[in-house]
């Protein structure tokens, strides 16, 4: 274990002071006005007319726009695919769902802006509402974008293998229809704009300064709605961000909507988002029906796998969905080996808000599908969930795993990482436990999930909505590309500028530890700084933070960087030494000869020589110690003509076993244990792994049994303030736990780090629903969707007179004295 | 999420808040402990043109025992009642005040701010009409007291007027005959109750004298049942000896019948109306058991 790991976080102590640097308590750009929005109250209603005139003249007032000025002064923002969707940040001639910004009011202060809002008048015209996945794809379904013709904005079928042949000859044929909620992740800190518009001599500018987290494909998507030239608008991320889970990818559209305010107020606006807003107007993971098809052989190996994935995206197929399809596209038949697949994807637009990244992207909603199916099929095999798994897992000797679908799995141990998830918990005893707890009369199930964890993907995955033919070479998308700058100042002190935008993860403690362990130094001489301005700070379209890039890329492009300011060192120190450089190795805060420790020098003198002396460099070095590294992994390559892609460059492997009691009477689920095992590759910092392996735990917690952003049937938000959208809390989150890890390295990044920070999110969610599932066994109940809780089990079990559970006792009696 | 303009004041006495209701009637709301008020003016689900601030009314009881009862002055929190010495004497008050949101929320709400608001799925006006506590309300023609159970008439509405201040509430103190129990079921800890049920039991003897439920999260208004007969029937000839367990199951017999009565709410997507029966059932059941045997120990001198 490096010294850094016996550190807490560089981060915390500031975070822990009231000392945090978050964009609504920071004045960068001077005074400024506040914007705020008025949201559609309709899930669907065109816009007959909108009445600015009285909030115009409103005191303290300076500027109202509405949809003609936004159908003035923007673009629709570019599309993922060519369907003729238009998407505005604000509603332009119909509203199509709850919250939907229909006007801005800038105005001194907030309170102000409010009051000013309430005054607008809008004239509605309700229209038929469509709120369900499942019902967008009805012929007769009301319309959201009548220029499209359907509610269908993508739908691609692709084929890997013969599935249908072994369909045909399977022994058995498991097929089940699942649904996924939608929820959100609700990090503390909501959105966060301040946009300046500038008309400079050369054509306009905006400056925005955003808690905005990536990716930074959003950057051109915003410029093309702006109209300005990407290099003309500079984006400026704030030095802390409270908390983001990808749900902050979606504040872009504020910025655009932010910088025409500005345009009109002639003065930087500021807006922050509240949580009402922000629970029924910012982002979430999209909800999703599928079918879900296995074809086994007798013995329970799988044989092919169908999926027919039907995302609701939302109102709009906002950039980046239709996304969250495809994430896993590489991994999608999971931890399996299975050669056969035929997928259907589909996004649906629906009268509820767009939806986008949420930690996990797409993972919870594929592995919902296929690990509920693996247990499905487990039950008809007449095998235990886990022996289903054994039989079926990729081998260790299968590395590097070439999926159907184009993922290369770059290293795993999986059956080894599953037997110790079982083993941990001692499997064999808890399934004991549960028979004897059921010949009591008691509700006690076990689940598992073993799924792979992508990180660090490869973008070339959002071509994958788009039809072959429509892409032709030369207009393809690939990449995984991050970027760092290390300098070394006079005095050999190293700055790490990361422009990784963090949103609490401990990017900094992470970035020192690697760079100072790569330069052999001591932790205090490396300073690691946090900071995104598209001006100055290095970045690509592949930038951000999101699917868990950094440990893969991020500490990569760190190594990458480091090793050539280690060459620049070790070459001012050869001369002083008079030693080659290639026979000089760094540490302990000395550049030293490998075999005589004795001839060294400190890498602060090194350093010092580099910036005070450099004409005594030898001929053909340079005086530079300011490296920026770009980490370009090679694997990270376009979609083929046949539609396979290496989605993400990494695939670690999570699992877990969860045990879940329901109580007889109350028909309330608790989680009794859970066990999981990750392999993340090469452990950076286990006291930070271990921090992303709860977080992710507790969102799927969530996930599984408390948050939904759920709808009435005609489209209202009815989980539109934290009374009814229920994020666990300690009290929910204080099952026992029994976390484990395996570490086989991946070859193909620098340290062998993989992503860690959402394979829990993927996986706990599903797991949880099998135990329940497993638990509820007996009584023939289905268990299809999330969230799970009493009434909702209640309703599955029935309303019979016996409830259908054992005989009752009074189990919670002494729970209330 | 930003308050609508009002005007604010802060009279010293109870007669200055009458005073100020009555001049800006229906218009003015009482601020307490503002738990409720504050989240419903700054999403602006309420516009009152004036706030009138308690706080500083200085002529309402604190916590004061007064003959056999305890009694809760108009700007008391939840959490000053709570870690009271005097809350002993009410126990329904000690079982149930920790379930209360959270204990942010207990230090900054008032009891009688819960019991003027009304939320039906709050605890304190179920553990009100079930020990009978009596509500001291003051207007510009003096005072009048109303039993908790006729003072809660609908969802958030009470028998208050618009220029009434709700200014204390008297819990009658338990006697050494009497058991209490109290249960609630909701998503999460600290949130409002899917169900709950409030027992009071009087025992003397062999007889029982009271067996009061009241359940809440069930209905506009907390729910009050005489459970007398049934648990008489559950306890059965053995009396104060039926195992316990016999006692819940011969109740389970009954309480689905009863718990239909009882709820009446159209349910939501955290509870069903069916499955807020099955909890009120589950619930009664097993409270009724043990607020009897408390009653029963009370009388034979256990604490």
């Amino acid at each position: 274990m490096s010294e850094a790991q016996h550190h807490g976080r560089v981060e915390d102590i500031p975070l822990l002071c009231g000392q945090g640097r978050f964009l609504d308590d920071l004045d960068p750009a001077g005074p400024t006005l506040s914007a705020a929005i008025l949201r559609s109250p309709h899930p669907h209603a065109l816009i007959r007319q909108v009445d600015l005139t009285r909030a115009r003249s409103f005191p303290g007032v300076v500027a109202v726009i509405g949809p003609e000025e936004v159908r003035a002064g923007l673009r629709p923002f570019p599309l993922t695919t060519r369907v003729a969707m238009e998407y505005y940040p604000l509603a332009i001639d119909r509203v199509r769902y709850v919250g939907e910004p229909v006007a801005v009011v800038v105005a001194e202060d907030r309170y102000v802006a409010e009051d000013a809002a309430d005054v607008v008048r809008v004239d509605y015209e309700p229209l038929p509402t469509v709120v369900t996945a499942r019902s967008a794809l009805d012929e007769n379904a009301s319309l959201l974008h009548p220029t499209a013709g359907t509610n269908v904005a993508t739908d691609r079928t692709f084929v890997f293998g013969d599935p249908d042949e072994r369909f045909e000859q399977a022994d058995l044929v498991i097929d089940r229809e699942f649904s996924f909620p939608r929820y959100s992740s609700t990090p503390m800190e909501c959105y966060s704009v301040i946009a300046e518009w500038r008309d400079s001599g050369d054509g306009p500018e905006v400056t925005s300064w955003a808690n905005f987290h990536g990716p930074f494909s959003m950057v051109p998507v915003l410029a093309g709605c702006l109209g300005i030239p990407v290099s003309r608008l500079r984006i400026i991320v704030p030095p802390d961000i409270g908390g983001g889970f990808g749900i902050k990818s979606a504040v872009y559209p504020y910025v655009a909507l932010m910088a025409l305010a500005s345009k009109h107020a002639g003065h930087p606006v500021r807006w922050t988002e509240d949580r009402l807003e922000h629970l029924v107007g910012s982002s979430a993971g999209s909800d999703r029906a599928m079918r879900c098809q296995l074809a086994l052989a007798e013995d329970g190996t799988f044989q092919a796998l169908r999926v027919d994935l039907v995302d609701n995206v939302g109102a709009y197929l906002r950039p980046p969905e239709p996304s969250t399809l495809y994430r896993c596209f590489g991994n999608i038949t999971g931890a399996y080996h299975i050669d056969a697949v035929q997928i259907r994807a589909r996004a649906v637009v629906t009268n509820k808000t767009p939806t986008g990244l949420n930690r996990g992207f797409g993972g919870q909603q594929l592995y919902f599908g296929l690990e509920r199916l693996v247990d499905e099929a487990a039950k008809d095999c007449q095998l235990d969930p886990a022996e289903i798994r054994r039989r079926n897992l990729i081998g260790a000797d299968a590395f590097p795993y070439h999926t159907p679908t184009g993922g290369v799995y770059d290293s795993g141990e999986y059956h080894e990482a599953f037997e110790r998830a079982l083993k941990n918990v001692d499997y064999e005893r808890l399934r004991a436990e549960q028979r004897e707890a059921r010949a009591r009369g008691e509700l006690v199930g076990i689940g598992i999930a073993t799924i792979v964890d992508p990180s660090a993907t490869n973008i070339g995955y959002v071509d994958l909505a788009t039809p072959t033919e429509d892409r032709p070479p030369g207009r393809q998308k690939s990449g995984s590309t991050e970027h760092v700058r290390i300098s070394v100042d006079p005095y050999g002190l190293v700055t790490v500028l990361l422009g990784s935008v963090p949103q609490g993860q401990g990017h900094a403690t992470v970035a020192r530890q690697v760079v100072a362990d790569r330069l052999g130094l001591h932790h205090d001489n490396v300073r690691a700084v946090v900071s995104m301005d598209t001006e100055s700070t290095p970045w690509t379209i592949s930038s951000g933070s999101y699917s868990s890039r950094f440990a893969p890329l991020v500490t990569s492009a760190l190594i990458e960087a480091a090793d050539r300011i280690a060459t620049t060192i070790r070459l001012a120190a050869s001369v002083h030494l008079d030693v080659p450089a290639d026979e000089l190795k760094l540490a302990e805060s000395q550049v030293r000869h490998r075999a005589d420790a004795d001839r060294a020098l400190s890498f602060r003198h090194a350093a010092g020589l580099v910036h005070w002396d450099p004409g005594s460099l030898p001929a053909g070095a340079t005086a530079r110690l300011y490296e920026e590294a770009a980490f370009t992994p090679p694997q990270a390559t376009a979609a083929t003509r046949h539609d396979q892609i290496n989605s993400s460059l990494c695939y670690g492997f999570g699992t877990e076993v969860v045990v879940c009691r329901i109580d007889v009477h109350t028909l309330e689920p608790s989680i009794e244990l859970v066990s999981t095992v990750h392999d993340a590759g090469t452990i950076l910092n286990p006291v930070l792994l271990e921090g992303q392996i709860r977080g992710a735990l507790v969102h799927g917690l969530g996930g599984a049994l408390y948050e939904e952003l759920a709808y009435s049937g005609s489209g209202q938000p009815v989980t539109a303030t934290f009374m009814d959208y229920l994020c666990p809390t300690a009290a929910e989150a204080s099952f026992p736990l029994v976390s484990d890890h395996l570490e086989t390295p991946s070859p193909v990044t620098a340290l062998g780090a993989k992503g860690c920070g959402e394979g829990s999110s993927m996986s706990f969610p599903v797991a949880v629903a099998n135990a329940v599932a497993d638990a509820l066994s007996a009584l023939g109940v289905q268990v299809t969707s999330l969230p799970l809780h009493g009434s909702i089990l209640h309703d599955l079990i029935g309303d019979r007179d016996d409830g259908g559970v054992p005989a009752p006792h009074p189990a919670r009696a002494a729970s209330s004295g | 999420m930003k308050a609508p303009p009002f005007a604010y004041v802060r009279p010293a006495s109870v007669a200055g808040v009458v005073e100020h209701l009555s001049r800006d009637e229906p218009d003015a709301k009482i601020l307490a402990g503002g738990q409720s008020l504050v989240p419903v003016l700054a999403m602006r689900l309420a516009r009152p043109a004036t706030i009138v601030d308690i706080n500083a009314v200085e002529d309402v009881p604190g916590v004061e025992r007064r003959g056999g009862a305890l009694e809760v002055g108009a700007t008391v929190r939840q959490r000053e009642l709570e870690r009271h010495p005097a809350t002993a004497a009410v126990p329904l008050l000690r079982l149930s005040m920790p379930w209360i949101g959270h204990r942010e929320v207990r230090s900054r709400g008032t009891v009688c701010g819960s019991l003027a608001h009304g939320d039906p799925a709050a605890e304190l006006p179920a553990v009100a009409c079930c020990v009978e506590a009596e509500l001291q309300i003051a207007n510009q023609q003096g005072t009048r007291t109303v039993p908790a159970r006729t003072f809660f008439t609908s969802a958030m509405t009470t028998v208050l007027g618009p220029a009434e201040m709700l200014t204390s509430v008297r819990f009658p103190t338990a006697t050494a005959e009497d058991g209490y129990a109290f249960a609630e079921i909701s998503r999460r800890h600290g949130d409002y109750a899917l169900a709950g049920v409030t027992v009071h039991v009087r025992a003397a003897g062999d007889e029982i004298l009271r067996a009061d439920m009241t359940a809440f999260g069930v209905s506009d208004t907390p729910v009050t049942w005489d459970a007398r007969e049934v648990l008489r029937s559950a306890t059965g000839a053995a009396g104060p000896d039926t195992d316990r367990r016999a006692i819940t199951t011969s109740l389970m017999r009954d309480t689905p019948a009863i718990a239909e009565q009882l709820v009446t709410t159209s349910g939501d997507i955290h509870g069903s109306r069916g499955y807020r029966r099955r909890l009120v059932a589950a619930l009664a059941a097993q409270e009724l058991t043990l607020a009897y045997l408390r009653a029963v120990d009370a009388t034979q001198g256990v604490p």
